[in-house]
């Protein structure tokens, strides 16, 4: 049996297998994601003023214009780059909790629909087709009439739209799985369901979860924008994009970087987990592509 | 094929109760409804009569199903603010939303399709680059601030188009563009991708060989099989309207059904919030109960599963 051969390759040979290693990363994508999620955790820290600090002197200041307000003020004075930055914040939390939960929901509901079959598996199946696609702004709306306006309404509005995507796609992964060798001897040598679920089926719908997760949470921050536009989510003056882009609204031909920034953050915070979540659709589990 | 139309509708009727169910309760949810009407100069015995007029004395189930009795029969109540019936309200407006809508699917079906086939036949060249980028950004942009830079760029800057508002037929341009660029972007990269998948089969590579104009192999055959599944698209699209002509018609005064139902939730007009919010609820579960027994139809597979 030969030995195995072990030759130090040098630096030049590991930064090419690094490079090689890495060259399909989405690193553009990876940036953008990084700096927002950065900003969501440090906003204090990072953001030079008080975002909600109102000051008239400094009011409609142009981006560039004044070094203590790189990227301008708004009507009210208040610093427009601590507003983007605690707008990320507010971005990352709400589509964190409203996804999260959508997925935890969805998950539990696809495990023991997909592991159980049975009625509970057509009742959960059925349900999920009725929600599936319904408008998720009719749906904040009715919220609002029920419950008023407010954050929580983006939350359940979103895990309503999203749940059954999961439920779907994991009861899906479930049957294929629960009739593989190591689960039929688990059950052979007498271990519980939930057990059976939780240890040996869950782990391996793991790469389908956070490929969906991360189709969905550009559409997820797409709406949270769209409902706090509307006045259907966050109060009035709160530091989110969709607001400021509000805010920006009446007065656009004077204050035009007020509706701009916010809106150019959306677009490129969606369009870099959109990317990612097409990187990682097609690394991980290529039976999910689609047409 | 019977089976699954039958359960699909029964669903779809499901569907349609819970809702009104939601609707239904929205009205008891946010406080008592006789208080809200009366105001704090009412007496008890003005309450009491008013609570009688309006059935609120009775048991709720009571109430909800006399309340859906009405709404069968398209009486959602008259408006608080403007005391004209919301029904009447409701229909004034839709001319409005349905000519958006279309046009903004007119836009989809003969912008999309084409664009997408250009991509796909010239591939990788800057055309397809630039059909790609239009995609793209259709999906990730959001259409609030599309709306907003394009009143600025076409309405403020350049002073070529009206920016609000309903009249001549430029007024449309804006709008519809807005609300027709998710779908116009979807349809781009669906049309591409099975154009792909079509120009790289057998049928076309021999029709090919057989020495056809190029022209007519992309036309007569290749686009012929492409577009099945970008017309399904259509149907999810027309469901994918309803969110976002609420944003349009807000952002340009449109004065359509989007308009109305914000307006009415912002001013807690009962009878037209109802009366909108199922009107948009059933035409959203019409729309997927027709596209799904269609696509069952196209495709026998599903009728199975």
């Amino acid at each position: 049996m030969a030995a195995p051969v072990l030759i130090n390759r040098g630096p030049v040979a590991w930064i090419q297998d690094v490079r090689r290693r890495t060259a399909s990363l989405p690193w553009i994508s990876l940036t953008i994601v990084g700096i927002l999620l950065v900003c969501a955790a440090f906003a204090p820290l990072l953001a030079p003023h008080d975002p909600t600090l109102i000051s008239m002197l400094d009011a409609k200041q142009a981006p560039f214009e004044d070094s203590s307000y790189i990227l301008g003020t708004d009507v009210m004075g208040r610093d427009m780059l601590s507003r983007l930055i605690y707008g990320a914040r507010t971005s990352v939390l709400i589509s964190m909790v409203a996804l999260g939960s959508g997925a935890l929901v969805g998950t539990l509901l696809g495990l023991i629909a997909g592991y159980r079959g049975g009625w509970f598996d057509s009742l959960a199946m059925r349900a999920a087709d009725a929600t599936m696609g319904f408008p998720s702004i009719l749906i904040a709306m009715i919220l609002v009439i029920m419950l008023g306006a407010g954050i929580e309404n983006i939350i359940i509005a979103v895990v309503l739209t999203v749940w059954a995507r999961y439920a779907r796609m994991i009861r899906g992964e479930v049957l294929s799985v629960k009739e593989l060798d190591f689960v039929t001897l688990a059950k052979i040598a007498g271990v519980s369901s939930p057990v059976i679920i939780a240890r040996h089926v869950f782990p391996n719908t793991v790469n389908t979860l956070m490929v969906i997760t991360s189709l969905h949470v550009g559409q997820v921050i797409l709406l949270e924008a769209s409902l706090s536009f509307l006045g259907l989510g966050l109060p009035v003056g709160a530091a989110a994009w969709g607001i400021m882009v509000a805010e920006g609204r009446a007065v656009i031909l004077n204050v035009w970087w007020l509706s701009l920034l916010p809106g150019l953050a959306i677009t490129a915070v969606v369009l870099a987990f959109n990317f990612f979540g097409d990187w990682l659709r097609d690394a991980l589990d290529p039976k999910l592509r689609r047409a | 094929m019977q089976r699954y139309i039958l359960v699909r509708l029964g669903q779809a009727l499901i569907t349609l109760l819970i809702l009104s169910l939601a609707v239904f309760l929205s009205s008891h949810l946010t406080g008592d409804p006789g208080q809200h009407l009366l105001g704090p100069e009412g007496t008890k015995a003005d309450y009491e009569q008013l609570r009688v007029n309006l059935g609120l004395d009775k048991p709720l189930p009571v109430q909800y199903a006399i309340f859906l009795g009405k709404v069968v029969r398209g009486d959602f109540g008259k408006s608080f603010l403007t005391g004209k019936s919301a029904r009447e309200m409701l229909v004034a407006r839709l001319p409005a939303t349905l000519q958006l809508a279309g046009a903004a699917i007119a836009l989809t079906i003969l912008v999309g399709i084409p664009l997408g086939v250009l991509s796909a036949v010239k591939r990788d060249t800057i055309l397809d680059m630039l059909g790609k980028l239009f995609a793209v950004l259709g999906i990730a942009a959001p259409s609030f601030w599309v709306a907003i830079m394009l009143i600025l760029l076409f309405g403020a800057i350049l002073g070529w188009l009206p920016t609000f508002g309903k009249g001549s037929p430029s007024h449309f341009i804006l709008p519809a563009f807005v609300l027709g660029w998710g779908g116009m972007a979807g349809m781009v990269r669906l049309t591409r991708s099975s154009m792909l998948e079509v120009l790289d089969s057998e049928y076309v590579k021999f029709a090919r060989i057989k020495g056809l104009p190029e022209r007519w192999v992309i036309y007569k055959h290749a686009l012929k099989n492409a577009i099945i599944p970008a017309l399904t698209f259509g149907g999810l699209t027309l469901a994918g309207l309803l969110n976002g002509s609420v944003v349009v018609e807000v952002i340009f005064a449109w004065p359509g059904v989007g308009l109305l139902m914000l307006d009415a939730i912002d001013r807690r007009d009962f009878a037209v919030v109802q009366a909108t919010v199922l009107a948009a609820g059933f035409f959203y579960i019409a729309v997927a109960l027709i596209v799904d027994i269609l696509y069952a139809y196209v495709n026998p597979r599903i009728r199975y599963d």
